[in-house]
């Protein structure tokens, strides 16, 4: 081993040797963030929940999503009345109980259109399942509980995929805008600086209103062709596509411009230009050079946009230009205490999804202030 | 390095004293173009960073290229190396012009001519290891299997000096001296038989400083390797360089032996420059005389007309205000371009 007299000794702390991967080292430092921690793991539950929710409907714990179906109803002849209200005669007729209050937590009284929706077993075993009720009912006969898991699968759907697609197309616009500069950079640039002046919400609202009227439109001629099978789609989406498409046509160009930024900021550093100087293609200097540079802040970015996603589809849905009417979702729940007695009468009907808002939320902002503080070089040493 | 070379009846010998020439710029040019306009932009002024150098680097020796900061020296070295491709001029590579090369062909003669920087660590990418930073020339150029690959970076880094143990280790591990050796490392991967020193030793202590440059001088030994050494004093290159060039405002002013340019310094800028550096020697120490310019250096957008030095040139004449003084040769390898030198 050849080393050089008088060079610096090398520490060979084990701990060092574990850490040297700046995206260990990363992790090393969330993991210290306690806050951070915890909200990950909320978010792990919410997400485990959300992904499997249609398990728990097959064991009984939740109801569908949309409450409508009797499921626990045995008497064949009430399948033609699924949508209605069990009949407590009929109920008590095949010895089974047609009011499921005793389980419904948090409302008590008030609520009265959920009595009698389903028909219960009384028997002590089966009445394990009725956890359905667990946060009391909403609007004819709905369960919170479903709703709000249901309603979870949207707004973290929204959430996450408005900003992977955000974030994609903002990283591939910023890198090409960035890396090759000049004329290329300036006209990306304008036309960034254009899309900049468009107010967001107004922006999205209209294409919302928009996508409805040829949803109306296709509606009395029939579907086929592109749109057809687009509107389809949507449909079966719950209208999640249409509110994707919104959402992302405006709120990548935060990020490409985030992107631009900190490609300009690495391009003209040495080890880009050792690379270059030794033959490296264009490729290799942005896919092994400045992809894994850039990359830490912009998640940080996006993870903090997460619950401007989420609000602003809650916030469509409250003011019905959101997900389609009967997909549950946080924000169509909320709006519903409007039509069912208001706050006074429901107030679990308005606290449930909100908390839940909140929570998830509050999560992502605590996850993402963890990540700058782990992913963020400049509070590094290096 | 300074013995005589066999003389070899190749084109690229010099004419005076038979050695060979390895790199050769003629009238080399770097303008940055400033462009203004919002959708459509043209270029409204340049940055003359370089503005019309001349000279050569024979096989195996040491170049040092001096002068202030943003006088166009890193520019020089990039240019050379087709970072950026020059505005005007030519420079050729064992009497190949590589200014025009593309493609592939561009791509083997990097293979050739290698550079290390000033900033240590920006130089390195955070984001890779030793053991890929060093391999990385191998890889771009698609040389060897992996297992070769990592025995040949095991192989550069004990020619730096360093432990190859440390090659799962990143660049924020190390100390300054120690990341040069690894940008040191990465540049020789190739076998270069040139290499551009861009201030390698200006961010590093001064107790570093001297064993980096103890490194390149075995390395040089050990490689052949010839250098155009950049550094922004004169001190330093003193003893490293055969032969220096003083660059003052995108043009040299004056090009010696290191000796020759210690003793008689003839361009009233590299007086300037000269009596700044300290002597050991407490006598003479205690006689030197600061030549301390007036005024700043101007900007290189727009340098003044004739002589670029006249606005705080001590001698100046009338001449100096209209012509351009050309790099002469004065005395047998010493150039200058001054008016008023004889
Ligand atoms: N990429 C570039 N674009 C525009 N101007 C540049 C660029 N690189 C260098 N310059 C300008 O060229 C001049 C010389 O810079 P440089 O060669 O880095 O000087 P030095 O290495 O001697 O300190 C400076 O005025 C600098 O601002
Ligand atoms: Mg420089």
């Amino acid at each position: 081993m050849a080393v050089a007299e008088g060079a610096e000794p090398i520490s060979l702390d084990e701990e060092k040797q574990k850490g040297a991967n700046p995206w260990v080292d990363a992790w090393r430092l969330f993991r210290r963030n306690k806050a951070a921690i915890v909200a990950l793991c909320i978010l792990a539950v919410i997400f485990f929940i959300a992904i499997t929710a249609q398990l728990w409907t097959r064991v009984g714990v939740l109801d569908h999503r949309t409450g409508a179906k009797a499921r626990h109803t045995v008497n064949p002849d009430n399948l033609e009345r699924q949508d209605s209200f069990a009949d407590p005669g009929l109920c008590a007729r095949d010895n089974l109980d047609s009011n499921p209050y005793w389980c419904s937590w948090l409302s008590g009284e008030a609520l009265v259109a959920v009595q009698a929706d389903h028909c219960y077993r009384p028997d002590p075993d089966y009445s394990q399942k009725q956890w359905c009720y667990l946060l009391g009912g909403a609007e004819s006969g709905k369960d919170l509980m479903s709703q709000t898991v249901y309603g979870a699968q949207v707004s973290l759907a929204v959430g996450v995929l408005g900003a992977t697609m955000s974030l994609i197309v903002g990283l591939i616009y910023g890198v090409i805008a960035g890396f090759y500069g000049g004329r290329v950079d300036n006209f990306m640039m304008r036309i960034i600086d254009f899309l900049y002046g468009i107010p967001y919400l107004v922006m999205v609202i209209l294409l919302q209103v928009f996508f409805t009227e040829i949803a109306n439109e296709y509606q009395d001629t029939g579907r086929e062709g592109f749109v057809g099978f687009v509107l389809e789609l949507n449909q079966d989406m719950g209208g999640l596509l249409f509110l994707f498409i919104a959402l992302g046509a405006l709120s990548w160009i935060g990020m490409a411009r985030l992107a631009r930024g900190q490609v300009l900021s690495y391009r003209e550093k040495e080890f880009v230009e050792a690379a270059r100087a030794v033959g490296a293609s264009n490729r290799r200097i942005i896919f092994v050079h400045l992809l894994p540079n850039v990359i830490g802040p912009l998640i940080v970015a996006e993870t903090l946009a997460i619950p401007g996603y989420i609000f602003t589809e809650a916030f469509l849905s409250f003011i019905g230009l959101g997900i389609q009417p009967g997909t549950p979702s946080w924000g169509s729940m909320i709006s519903s205490v409007r039509d069912n007695g208001g706050f006074f009468s429901n107030r679990h009907l308005l606290l449930v999804p909100s908390v839940a808002l909140v929570i998830t939320t509050l999560s992502f902002n605590f996850l993402g202030d963890g990540l700058r503080d782990a992913l963020d070089p400049r509070l590094r040493g290096t | 390095m300074n013995q005589a070379m066999p003389d070899t009846q190749t084109k690229n010998v010099s004419p005076a004293n038979g050695r060979r020439v390895l790199v050769e710029v003629k009238n080399l040019k770097k303008h940055f173009p400033i462009k203004s306009g919002i959708l459509f932009q043209r270029e409204v002024a340049a940055v003359k960073a370089v503005d019309g150098i001349s000279f050569h680097i024979y096989e195996g020796e040491t170049l040092g290229l001096v002068g202030e900061s943003g006088c166009g020296k890193s520019t020089t070295g990039r240019t050379i190396l087709q970072l950026h491709r020059a505005t005007e001029g030519s420079v050729q590579f064992e009497g190949e012009e590589i200014t025009t090369l593309k493609g592939e062909k561009m791509r083997k003669m990097r293979r050739r001519m290698q550079m290390i920087f000033q900033d240590p660590y920006a130089s390195l990418n955070p984001r890779m290891s030793v053991g890929r930073i060093v391999a990385e020339p191998l890889v771009v150029h698609n040389i060897g299997t992996k297992k070769e690959r990592d025995e040949r970076v095991a192989e550069l880094l004990e020619m730096v000096g360093l432990n190859p143990y440390f090659v799962r280790r990143y660049p924020h591990e190390f100390s300054g001296g120690q990341r040069q050796r690894i940008g040191l490392a990465r540049s020789l991967a190739l076998n270069p038989e040139f290499i551009v020193a861009d201030e390698p030793i200006s961010a590093l202590d001064v107790s570093i400083q001297a064993q980096v440059v103890n490194l390149l001088e075995k390395l040089q030994e050990e490689l052949g390797l010839t250098y155009l050494f950049i550094a922004h004093d004169l001190s330093m290159v003193r003893h490293l360089c055969d032969r220096v060039a003083v660059m003052y405002l995108g043009k040299i002013v004056e090009i010696a032996e290191s000796e020759e340019l210690y003793i008689n310094p003839l361009h009233p800028y590299t007086q300037a420059l000269l009596s700044a550096v300290p002597v050991p020697d407490p006598v003479v120490e205690e006689q030197r005389q600061r030549i301390i310019l007036k005024g700043d250096v101007p900007s290189p957008i727009n340098p003044p007309h004739g002589c670029n030095f006249n606005t705080r040139c001590p001698v100046s004449v009338d001449v100096c205000y209209d012509e351009d003084p050309e790099l002469r040769e004065v005395l047998p390898g010493h150039w200058v371009a001054c008016h008023r030198v004889v």
